[in-house]
């Protein structure tokens, strides 16, 4: 097992994000942060905090489960659901930063773009993710990434978060 | 989970709390302007109604459509089914018409059971009402209000005390649930004239009273029970007025339940019989919310029957 990030290397991703997010949208007003659940969740409500403390404001942000708009839940078991929370602003007309921990096939994405126009139209929609490992199925890419890692499909990319798991790091596991 | 629903002896507890979890987010998520998910795009869903029913067909209805199923109807009444088809001739039907999920309520008891046994088709089987056996997606749905009402819609409803009153022996609702209530840690009185109990009543894990008075203000839950007439062909009580006197609710015993007590009752409610108007309408009174809650219940059954392989 190869450790990608540990805690500190994930606490500096989130503040390069958090920089870039600002430079991107000239600010936070009119921003909202939408994490995908679960890990995606826990980094969102992070990355709120730190850019709430650059800017000197609070940045809105929720969670968006995709369960229900996945084109892959035939052929597996049904998943349980997630919370939905949007912020009591909405996302209509605002600049939405999808949050998530690893951008794989890109298909969690598509149910995001699909689950998040049912609230509203934002003016844009940006993706920011932890971990980009490669291996697209869909025309998806992320804006703002933690770490890109190369990898075979055969591996699998563990992220492990304080409000989950009760440590941070990010692991590949099945690498010979 | 099965790929049916046929009883509430199938569930495990799991299954049950996963069922009302599940509801509780797509309550949440059909609040919001959201009303249609694209969940079962593509999927069948046909409601099979040997009986007449208004609150679960249309329930189920709007739940599939909610998912983006497409549903069809289709009741004894206007059909071949009043032709004297058989259940298995209509199965064969469903089949090749190339349903993924039927709903089906029958007069005959172990009506869903023996479609789901038979293979005469693949889809799922889902129970809405066999005979005086169970109606499991009622019973998920009174468990789903009253854990909205009482136990802030989290975990199970360990410590609740529920009294199901009137007509048990016809009772599906009754059966489905004295089962699920058992399962999620509740203590269920059973409160009926000695003729409207089952037989084996003694063999279930509940209390028994003949008189409604007795313990009245100590129930976390009161369930009132349709008086199932059409049923009946025998004399259970000497008269409606001394049943709806004895066991009824009315006003009087309406101000010695609890002050957080809930009153509810499955539908269709005979009013001025089993309960007075004055109760159906009070503040205790959730009947409204179960229907409301019907709807986000069966979405839930659909999608973990369905949503999968």
């Amino acid at each position: 097992m190869a450790v990608v990030l540990d805690s500190s290397e994930i606490n500096r991703a989130l503040k390069r994000i958090a920089h870039e997010i600002i430079e991107r949208n000239k600010g936070t007003s009119n921003l909202v942060l939408m994490g995908i659940p679960t890990r995606g969740a826990a980094l969102s409500t992070r990355l709120a905090k730190v850019l709430s403390d650059l800017e000197g404001q609070p940045v809105e942000h929720g969670t968006l489960d995709t369960t229900m708009y996945r084109d892959d839940l035939r052929g597996s078991a049904p998943r349980t659901l997630a919370k939905t929370e949007i912020p009591a602003g909405g996302v209509h007309e605002k600049e939405v930063v999808l949050v998530d921990d690893v951008l794989f096939s890109g298909r969690t994405i598509r149910a995001a773009l699909d689950a998040l126009a049912e609230h509203g139209r934002p003016k844009s929609v940006q993706l920011a993710v932890l971990i980009d490992r490669g291996h697209r199925e869909l025309p998806i890419r992320a804006d703002f990434v933690g770490k890109n890692v190369p990898t075979n499909r055969s591996e699998r990319v563990s992220v492990k978060l304080v409000e989950i798991d009760g440590a941070d790091e990010v692991q590949i596991e099945g690498r010979p | 989970m099965t790929t049916h629903l046929l009883s509430i002896k199938d569930l495990t507890k799991e299954n049950a709390l996963n069922i009302l979890d599940t509801a509780e987010e797509l309550a949440r998520i059909t609040e919001t302007p959201v009303k249609k998910l694209p969940t079962l795009r593509g999927r069948t869903i046909v409601n099979l109604f040997f009986e007449d029913s208004t609150r679960t067909r249309i329930s189920f209805e709007a739940a599939a459509k909610r998912l983006s199923a497409d549903v069809i109807n289709f009741s004894a009444k206007g059909s071949s089914l009043s032709k004297g088809e058989s259940l298995k001739d209509t199965a064969l039907t469903l089949q090749a018409m190339g349903a993924d999920g039927v709903v089906i309520r029958h007069p005959a008891s172990g009506a869903a059971q023996r479609l789901a046994d038979q293979k005469w088709m693949t889809g799922s089987v889902i129970n809405a009402g066999d005979g005086t056996h169970e109606h499991p997606t009622q019973a998920l749905l009174d468990a789903f209000t009253i854990r909205q009402h009482l136990k802030q819609s989290q975990g199970d409803l360990s410590g609740l005390r529920v009294a199901i009153v009137g007509d048990v022996l016809h009772s599906r609702v009754a059966r489905s649930n004295v089962h699920l209530l058992e399962k999620l840690g509740a203590k269920v009185t059973l409160v009926a004239p000695p003729t409207l109990l089952p037989v084996a009543v003694e063999s279930w894990k509940v209390a028994v009273r003949y008189d409604f008075d007795e313990e009245l203000n100590e129930y976390d839950v009161v369930m009132m029970l349709r008086v199932q007439r059409e049923r009946m062909d025998e004399a259970f009580f000497p008269s409606e007025r001394e049943y709806s006197r004895r066991f009824g609710l009315n006003g009087e015993r309406l101000s010695k339940l609890s002050k957080d007590c809930l009153v509810m009752h499955p539908g269709p409610m005979n009013r001025g019989l089993e309960i007075s108007a004055d109760s159906a309408d009070s503040s205790k009174s959730v009947i409204v919310d179960q229907v409301r809650n019907g709807v986000a219940v069966r979405m839930a059954t659909l999608y973990l029957l369905l949503g999968g392989n």
